[in-house]
């Protein structure tokens, strides 16, 4: 087994963990079916032994009928009876040693995305069989076949090869047909008139017992352009449904409180005035007031910032906040579509409206060139028409123009290199979400960062705990063990690091909302919140230690910046990227990590819609930016910039907003995804100037008639595949 | 010469089945999962007999 030990190792960890489960932005889950598929996501499945393991297990449960394992997604479905849920079976999957989430069956809508890939494959086989046979065929007519030998063998090729272009080329008549429509011109339409051209004159040649058809270009033409189509699709559905996956790991419920008696039900069944209990530890799944308890709240996601905020009964809370000490009662007030979460999904629509519509290098070489070759094609078959007056001649030379310029190369040059490029980096544990992503961030000259949990973790840590007096560490300790508040938590962690015992403080209680309280050798003693404690709150994310009547005690804190966060910086700066950090955060936290980090261009206390703003003003005057992000506040932002980037710990709807998300902790893979890109857009260029150059030698042969079907076979095959390789050396 | 008239259609015959057994997999859905396809041939779960 130790390979598979060293797989577990090597494995990209493709879905979140538990503790990132973002936001309850619920409002598609209208309801989950009944004894439907439950779909399991996998995350750390790797081997053979897994797959056998997983499935037994699942199998041996009674009620089970059907369990498969796919490990390309790293997902299973499974059938079973209606009594069974997925709860048991993603604990008795963890009781195996294999982390597992419920997935959303109804989210992920697979079927749609395989259909379409399976009806491309179909035609790439078709396309296949039918250009090896035409190729054999015309094997015979290239070594000299002439008289009704060359017919017949014209006549076979043409009833394989008309039927077989006529189906595999589907995607491309209807693309190309919906963009004579809109008036545009895309890679399509000179594909289109290419084979329409080829297959019309070489039939009448055929028929004319003539010595050239272009049966077998035409359907070689097809194959390799189905090939590009195919890959580029399978690059995109693999990511797509990668991150669909992400937003449906989150499979929010609430706890409604009906005539005293509680129900789990979906956070999108809520109705205005229904009261929710939010246990500590849980996420607010509506906008409401709180009616029962006291707590505090943590607004990080929303707003960025790291002090937690307090809340009783009447203080208002919304969704996605965080609750961290006390049970609430909350009385809804917004559910839905209508939460405060949703204004945020305005400016992300305000935002996209903004963003200037990128032009990709694909379509910038299609304006140019699809205009070119149908200029090309008409001036040579006029020349031929006035010089010869046969306008047989002319439509041959037209077509063999057509053919010998068909983007073969030009259609494969971007999807081989995206699908390179993306499967290279989904090694390294990034999720390159959006076709266009990788050029537009080799693009990149300025970067912003957003502060907590993106270049924070989000997870506090106590600072300068040893200047504390020995006495004082050790009731600090006692007192922090009893809580499971996040700054407790923290205090209590940073103080057994330095070997603190803690001493015996009785009487523990948690006063939930304020802090600790208990007994010590007879004195009173607190942890807990500025006010509660009796001492002047500063602007730094601070707790308090109150022994007795002496003075209060200040425990600051700060939080944990992300591994490989300053390298990053620095390696950005060194490339000389301007560095911006933007967040929603006090002035004081936000400037100590700028000093940490060394960034000079420090935003403070941004709100959401002046993100958006100040990078469209940077934008405005210049700048390519990049934005990294997880919060909602961020999701603006996110959409506004040239190019984006968001951990898995964001919640979902940055994620959505996002062209790439990284899977990992580490910050410092961003730098690979840089260095792709730059390589990246390099081969595209290359594969666009090897193409060219093709059509640079070959089209002067066509033009002048001597292009011959041989010709017009090995210039195409070639091309394709130097560019193929070219690509593959990014890998 | 008369032999191409027997030869062409054989190799498209063979061809045919390739094409044919080409749409059965992928109707089987044996592209799906092409990792963990990989990896099933190897185990030895249902050597001794098939899944029931």
């Amino acid at each position: 087994m130790s390979t598979c030990m060293t797989q577990a190792l090597n494995a990209p960890q493709l879905a979140a963990c538990p503790a990132c489960a973002a936001a309850p932005l619920a409002e598609h889950l209208a309801a989950l079916p009944q004894n439907a598929k439950i779909m399991l996501s996998l995350p750390q499945i790797h081997c053979a032994a897994c797959i056998s393991d997983v499935e037994r297990a699942l199998l041996n449960v009674e009620g089970v009928t059907e369990a498969r394992v796919n490990l390309t997604l790293r997902r299973a479905a499974i059938e079973a009876a209606p009594q069974i849920t997925a709860q048991d079976l993603t604990q008795l999957l963890q009781q195996a040693g294999f982390e597992a989430h419920e997935l959303d069956a109804d989210m992920l809508s697979t079927t749609q995305a395989d259909t379409q890939s399976r009806d491309l494959l179909m035609r790439l086989g078709v396309a296949f069989f039918a250009m090896m046979n035409v190729m054999l065929l015309s094997v015979a007519i290239w070594s000299g076949a002439d008289g009704v030998t060359r017919d017949m063998m014209h006549w076979i090729s043409a009833a394989i090869a008309i039927p077989a272009v006529i189906f595999c080329g589907r995607p491309f008549y209807v693309s190309a047909f919906w963009a004579l429509r809109a008036g545009r011109l895309n890679m399509d339409v000179p594909i289109t008139l290419a084979l329409v051209l080829a297959l019309g004159t070489s039939l009448f040649e055929t028929m004319q017992s003539g010595q050239h058809a272009y049966f077998d270009a035409a359907i070689a033409l097809c194959f390799f352009l189905l090939g590009g189509r195919y890959l580029d699709h399978r690059t995109r559905a693999g990511a797509r449904s990668a991150a669909q996956e992400l937003a449906a790991l989150d499979v929010p419920r609430a706890c409604r409180l009906r005539d005293g008696i509680e129900e789990r039900v979906l956070a999108a069944e809520l109705c205005l005035g229904d009261l929710v209990r939010v246990k500590a530890g849980g996420r607010i799944p509506v906008d409401g007031v709180v009616r029962e308890g006291r707590s505090e709240v943590d607004r990080a996601l929303m707003t960025g910032e790291t002090l937690p905020a307090f809340v009783q009964e009447n203080s208002s809370v919304s969704a996605g906040e965080v609750n961290l000490t006390g049970s609430l009662v909350i009385e809804t007030h917004a559910a839905g579509r209508d939460t405060a979460l949703h204004k945020i999904a305005e400016l992300v629509a305000a935002a996209e409206a903004g963003r200037g519509n990128y032009t990709s290098l694909a379509d910038q070489a299609a304006k140019l060139y699809a205009p070119g070759v149908h200029i090309l094609a008409g001036v040579s078959a006029v020349g031929w028409w006035l010089a010869t007056q046969d306008a047989r001649i002319a439509f041959n030379i037209a077509a063999a123009v057509l053919i010998i310029t068909c983007p073969c190369a030009l259609g494969l040059a971007v999807p081989a290199v995206t699908t390179a490029a993306s499967g290279r980096l989904f090694r390294k544990g990034m999720l390159v979400k959006n076709g266009t992503a990788l050029e537009r961030l080799s693009e990149v000259d300025t970067v912003v960062f957003d502060k907590t949990g993106t270049l924070t973790l989000g997870a506090l840590q106590a600072l300068d705990l040893q200047t504390l007096p020995d006495g004082a560490k050790r009731v600090a300790l006692g007192l922090a063990q009893a809580s499971s508040h996040p700054l407790a938590q923290a205090v209590s962690k940073g103080l057994q690091g330095l070997g603190v015992r803690p001493s015996a403080v009785t009487d523990l209680s948690e006063k939930p909302g304020f802090g600790v309280e208990g007994d010590w050798r007879g004195k009173t003693v607190r942890l807990g919140r500025a006010a509660w404690v009796g001492a002047q709150g500063g602007d730094v994310t601070a707790t308090y230690l109150k022994i007795g009547d002496a003075e209060p005690l200040a425990i600051n804190f700060t939080d944990t910046i992300r591994l490989g966060a300053a390298q990053t910086i620095a390696a950005l700066k060194a490339q000389g990227m301007r560095v911006v950090l933007m967040s929603g955060d006090t002035e004081g936290s936000v400037s100590r990590l700028a000093n940490a980090l060394g960034i000079e261009d420090v935003q403070a206390q941004v709100l959401p819609a002046e993100k958006a703003a100040r990078i469209a003003a940077l934008a405005q005057a210049g700048g390519k930016v990049l934005m990294v992000g997880d919060g909602l506040n961020d999701t603006a932002a996110l959409s506004a910039a040239h190019v984006s980037i968001s951990p898995a710990s964001a919640v979902d709807a940055a994620r959505s907003a996002s062209d790439i998300v990284l899977m990992g902790a580490d910050l410092s893979v961003m730098l690979d995804a840089l260095g792709t890109a730059g390589q990246a857009r390099r081969r595209i260029r290359e594969n666009f100037a090897i193409a060219t150059i093709y059509n640079v030698i070959a089209v002067p042969f066509a033009v002048m008639g001597l292009a011959t079907p041989l010709v017009a076979a090995l210039a195409m095959s070639s091309s394709s595949i130097t560019v193929s390789l070219n690509a593959l050396r990014l890998r | 010469m008369g032999i191409l008239g027997l030869l062409i259609p054989i190799s498209l015959g063979l061809g045919m089945i390739g094409l044919l057994a080409f749409f059965w997999a992928l109707k089987r859905g044996q592209f799906e999962d092409p990792d963990g396809d990989a990896y099933r041939i190897l185990r030895k779960d249902y050597d001794e007999r098939p899944k029931p």
